[in-house]
Order: structure tokens, then sequence, then C-alpha cells
């Protein structure tokens, strides 16, 4: 028995070094940054570091900006998120019903966005997006309504990023989805069929709970990924217009890159994650509910 | 740490070789179009240095100053670099720049003396100087010609106390909707008139805010009752959709902003226009000054103080600043140029809307040097836009705004009060 441990230990001792060398030490440091206030006069002298206990957590929550980021990133979760997965769900019934034809090639196609580099999807979507020559504002205008100016609009901004991440992510949670749809047995659905049961009281008593762990899964994947939006508004819009795309975590790169304020971009970044394990949590709540 | 050692000591070598061999390579990076444009320069530096190899890389603007903080953190610094003059004392602070003290003292092409003074100051810190002006940038009045003659005002406004007047007679006779146009989130109009008024933003060691002193208030209060008097319209520049096509329909008859807008005035207004718009410098406070003081903007040459290559790298600022290549650099991108012999160019002395910020320029000022400002810059625009939209009275604005900047300066007292108990 003791030779079986240790033989066990032998072989996790590699992973968890690896984790603890790359994932546990580095939260641990980061955190005693987010309780300094190390800045722009730390790096030109490492003496003119001080210990600060949660003076930044305090002014973080004190700052109206925070919260402002705060909330365009719930806004981008909560809108992004379950438009992501309805979209996801909706081209894993389409792929996997039995009148289509070319699955493995639909397959490909919408999981193509997902391994294209968001950099190159961006130039793209900038022409898209482009308030005169867009493709989207020639179709809008054609069809005689109003050119929008996507990117440099206040209220557009947000559903213009929302848009691009819909398409670049749903790709992934479709596979997932497919992968959860092909192990219903078809037993289930003969069984209802000879109920009665149409269509939609098929998906509705048979699809939507037996996927009930797959939704859980792809929930909150989705909700961690979008809780740290970053590079869509990073190449797209910079944060911009009026700080309307501004994430919290492209708040935490500002402070902490663009300004030098270590300590208090750490202090965002605990306080995101607390964000983010409360959303989790609640996620998980919800389905043992069920 | 080692693996550090050995690899700087085989650079060592590794330059020290190509010295040897007679050709030396330095990294330059420019930022935005400057940093495109001056490859054009390059060539005729390389031909006359022949020993001397310059890597140019080309950084964006708004990429630009995390990417050089973070270059210093890695210890991966350029050899030189341009640089937002207003940028220079965080650099300082962090220590990340090299003395050009007794590079200028040297120099037969930079001396300071065909400089501006206001411009130059700005890369002077705790008397050292840190950059060289590259090219320089300012703001003055944009105004309606026939609009302001028609209130007896042909030359614009020359004090404050004309200004008042010709807004009052522009809106009392209909002659443009507002009297000017002061974009609430723009920090620029604020700081100009403050600057005009005498104020330097902080007190003398640049540790405590200064905005309740009568300078900076009184300019304030100009500002506010500007808005309060309708002589101006609240609105943010976002709000203003078409800055152009608003100035030529008589929208309003006053705006204080760049060198680029005389590009895109000439440009952008429709041909009617032509002949109907100046610049003027910015009024004076009153009539004992020649005109108001405006901001020292514009870009400097910096040399890091871990470069290898500090002489090759003077020597290629030493380039990029005589008077004739100032010139070609103003045609090539529209930057005005910082030496004032360079200002002497047909292109620029005979074009009616340039000698207005030439005069300009004689009257300058730096910010203050302390690496919080553009911090501080942020909050006083934000005071003002709620002093502006009645959401606080100026009193309560500009006691916040000292709360406020008086914070973020908490850490810079403590440096500096540490580095006076260790001498």
């Amino acid at each position: 028995m003791k030779a079986e441990a240790r033989a066990a230990a032998l072989f996790l001792a590699p992973a968890l070094a690896v984790l603890g060398l790359f994932f546990f030490l580095p939260v641990v440091a980061g955190f005693a940054l987010s309780l300094t206030d190390f800045d722009l006069y730390a790096l030109g002298d490492l003496h003119n570091v001080r210990f600060i206990a949660l003076h930044n957590y305090a002014a973080v929550l004190k700052s109206g900006i925070f919260w402002t980021a705060l909330g365009n990133t719930l806004y981008f979760a909560l809108v992004g998120g379950p438009l992501t997965v309805a979209v996801s769900l909706g081209a894993a019934l389409l792929v996997n019903a039995k009148a289509a034809r070319f699955k493995p090639l639909f397959r490909t196609v919408y999981f193509a966005p997902v391994v294209t580099t968001l950099v190159a999807v961006a130039i793209v979507f900038r022409f898209l997006y482009h308030p005169r020559f867009g493709a989207i504002n020639r179709t809008l205008v054609s069809l005689g309504l109003p050119a929008i100016d996507w990117l440099g609009d206040p209220r557009w901004a947000m559903p213009a990023i929302i848009l691009l991440a819909v398409w670049k992510n749903f790709g992934y949670n479709m596979i997932i989805f497919l992968a959860g749809l092909q192990t219903i047995p078809d037993e289930l659905y003969e069984a209802a069929r000879i109920d009665g049961a149409g269509v939609w009281r098929q998906f509705r008593h048979v699809t939507l709970p037996m996927l009930g762990p797959t939704f859980l899964f792809v929930g909150i994947v989705t909700a961690i990924g979008y809780l740290q939006l970053f590079p869509e508004p990073y190449v797209m819009t910079y944060g911009g217009p009026l700080n309307k795309t501004l994430s919290a975590v492209m708040l935490m790169y500002q402070e902490g890159f663009r300004w030098w304020r270590m300590g208090y971009a750490a202090a965002v970044a605990f306080l995101l994650c607390l964000v983010i394990a409360a959303a989790t949590a609640l996620q998980m709540r919800f389905q043992e509910r069920r | 740490m080692k693996a550090g050692w050995a690899l700087s000591v085989l650079l060592l070598f590794g330059c020290a070789g190509r010295v040897e061999r007679g050709v030396e390579q330095i990294e330059f990076w420019g930022l935005g179009r400057e940093g495109e444009v001056v490859a054009a320069l390059i060539p005729e530096f390389e031909r006359q240095n022949p020993g001397i190899r310059v890597a140019l890389q080309q950084i964006p603007w708004i990429a630009a100053h995390e990417k050089l903080l973070t270059a210093y953190a890695g210890d991966a610094t350029p050899d030189l670099a341009q640089m937002g003059n207003t940028w220079i004392p965080e650099f300082v602070a962090v220590r990340g720049l090299a003395d050009l003290t007794p590079f200028a003292q040297s120099s037969r092409t930079i001396d300071g003396h065909d400089d501006f003074p206001g411009i130059w100051a700005t890369n002077v810190v705790d008397g050292v100087l840190y950059g060289i002006p590259w090219y320089v940038d300012t703001r003055v009045l944009f105004y309606r010609s026939d609009v302001l003659a028609a209130v007896g005002y042909p030359q614009g406004p020359r004090t404050w106390s004309q200004w008042l007047d010709a807004m009052t007679r522009i809106q009392r006779e209909h002659r443009c909707r507002f009297g000017i146009l002061m974009p609430t989130n723009e920090f620029e109009p604020i700081e100009v008139l403050a600057m005009s008024n005498g104020s330097s933003f902080l007190d003398a060691s640049g540790t405590h805010g200064a905005f309740e002193e009568p300078p900076f208030r009184d300019a304030f209060g100009f500002y506010v009752g500007m808005f309060h008097s309708g002589f101006a319209p609240v609105v943010s520049n976002t709000q203003v959709a078409n800055l152009y096509q608003q100035f030529a329909q008589g929208e309003f008859a006053m705006h204080i902003t760049g060198p680029w807008n005389v590009g895109e005035f000439k440009r952008r207004l429709p041909p009617e226009m032509e002949g109907r718009w100046a610049t003027a410098p910015l009024p004076a406070r009153d009539a004992s000054q020649p005109t108001g003081i405006s901001m020292a903007g514009g870009s400097s040459l910096v040399v890091f103080r871990a470069s290898r290559h500090k002489e090759a790298a003077r020597k290629l600022i030493e380039f990029l600043s005589v008077s004739a290549r100032q010139v070609r650099f103003f045609e090539l991108t529209g930057d005005l140029p910082a030496r004032r012999s360079a200002w002497l160019a047909p292109a620029l002395a005979r074009d009616p809307y340039f000698p207005a910020f030439r005069e300009q320029l004689e009257r300058v000022q730096p910010f203050p040097k302390v690496p919080e400002w553009e911090q501080i810059a942020t909050s006083i625009f934000q005071h003002g836009e709620a002093a502006v939209r009645r959401a606080s009275t100026p009193a309560e604005a500009l006691a916040d705004l000292d709360r406020t900047a008086n914070d973020i300066l908490a850490k810079r007292r403590w440096v500096l009060a540490r580095a006076e108990a260790k001498r």
C-alpha cells in the first residue's frame, strides 16, 4: 500500500511541480503585490515599495472607473454569454439533425472561427463595421435603414464587440453540445413520439433535460471566459468610445502596464477573480436546484 | 541571473566585434506617423555615417507609452526613441534616460538657443537635460475672421476683456449661435487659460495642488463663466458631429485647437470659406502681456541610459535637428519644427495660418514635471465638466480637485521626503 502511495506521489510530482511553479506561486506573488503600492517609483528603485494592506482594494472599490468597467464586463457577459450558448445550441441542433447533409463540412466551417487568430478576425470585422464602406452598413442602407457608426458610437460599440465575440466563440460550444446530443439515446425520442410528442415537445422534454450537465459546463466555461473580456476591445476599440467597451481586464492592463500601478492592477485582478467565483457558484446552485 | 550575465557578456563582445569591423547598429523607435516618415531621412544619415546602421522600429502611438515602460522594465530599451515630451518626467522618475546636458554643451547643432524656451524646458528635469525637441505642438485660437471683423476684432481678440466683449457682441447681434466651442472633455482649454493667468497648477515643489489659489481659481471661473453665460455650448467632442461644417455654418465663431487642424480646415471647409477664417495667438490676461500662454507640446528625441551606443545615437539626433531637415520633416508630416531657424522656410513663414503658431510658441510653458501629471490633468477636466454642468459650484470643484491632486501626489511626497532624509 505504501509503495503504491509513493508511486502515485512520484507520478503526480511533475504535474504538481509545474502547477506550483507556474500557477500557485504567481497567484501568491500577485496577491502579495496587491497589498503593496508597487508603482512607477518602485520600478525606478525597489526601496520605494510600501506594504499598504488592503488600501488598493479600498481605492479600487471607491473609483468610478472600476464600476464602469465591471458594468461593461457584466453587460458583455450577460448579453453575449446567453447569446453564444443559444447560437451554439442552434448550430449543434442543425448539424445534428437527421436531414442535415455534409455534416463534417458544416462542423468544420462553424468551428473555424474558434481557431482563427483574433487579430486577423478583428481586422476583417473592422472592415465590416466601417461606417461608410463596411458591408454591414451598406446592407442596412440598401434596406432603407440608417447607417450605424458601429465602433464609434458609445451605444453601439459594445453590441459590435458582442457580435464579434459570438461569431468567434459559438463553434467551440457547438462541438460540446454536439457531443451531448449524441449521448441522448434514440429510444427516448421514440418513446416520446409514441406518446404523441411533436418536435418542440421532444426538444423541451427530452433534449433540454438530457443536456443539463452540458449546459452547466458550457455556461460556466463561457461565463469565465467572457468575464475576462480583453482581446476584442483591445484590438477593436481600446476601451473607447467614452470607456463604453472598457472591460475589467482592460482596466487592469491599463493600470498595470500603461501607468505601471502594479499593486492597484493586482487588486483589480483579485476582485475580478471574486466576481468570477461568485458567478460560477451561482450557476452551480441554479443547476442543482433544477 | 547567471544566464543574464552570460548574455550581456556575449552581447558586449558581439557589439565590440561589430565596432571593430566599423559598423555599429543603433536601435531607434519612432512613434506613429513620425516613425513611418522618418524612414525617408535615414538613408542619408547612413551615407554620411558609413560606420552606423539604424534599425528603425515604428510603434503606434496608442501602445507607445506601455511599450516604452515595459521595455525599460525588461531591460530591452532601444538606443534612442521619440517620446511625447510630457512623458519625460516619468522616464526620469524610473531613471531610464541618459543625461544629454554635456552633449548639448558640446554640440554645434544643438545648443538650445535656436529652440523655443518653453519647449526646451519640458526636457529639463531638476536642471538636467534629458531630451532634444524634435517637433512641437501647441494650441492657438482659430476664428471666423468675417464674424470677428464684424464685431470689431478683425485680428482676433488680444485680451480676455476683448474676448468677452467679442463673444457678447457675436451673440447679441446673432452673428453665430455660440461665441466659442470648447468641448467639455478636452483639458487643453482650461489648462491654457490657467497658464495665461499665471497658474503653475501645483506648488513650487510639485507635491500639492494649487487649484484653489487665485491664478487657477480665477481662470477656472472665467472658463466656467463662458458656459454659464451661454457663450460656449455644453457639449463633449463626441457630440460634435462635424466640426468643420458647424464652423462654416456659423454654429460657433472661435475654437481653441492645434496645428493639425490647419490642414484639416484648409481641406474640409467649403470653398466659400476661403479667407473667412484665421488663426491668432491666445488672448492675454490683460494688455500688459503680448499674448496668452499656451501648452508646450510635441515630441523629443531621448537616449536611454542602458544604451551602449550613446555616441552614435547622439549623432542621429544631431542629424535630425539640422534646420533644413526639420523643414523637410515638416513637409513630410505637417509637424511644426522645433528650431526657430526652420521657421524661416517659405512654407511656414508665408503661410497665412502658421505665423500665429510661431508667435505663440515664444509663449508656451511646460506642465508640472511630475510623473503623475497625466492623472491630475484628467481630473482637471472632470472637475471642470462638473462645474460647467452645475453638478458642483466652482469653489466645491476646486476644493475637491486639490484634495484629489494631493491624494495622487501622496506617494511622491513620501519618495521625496525619504530621499531628503537619506541626504
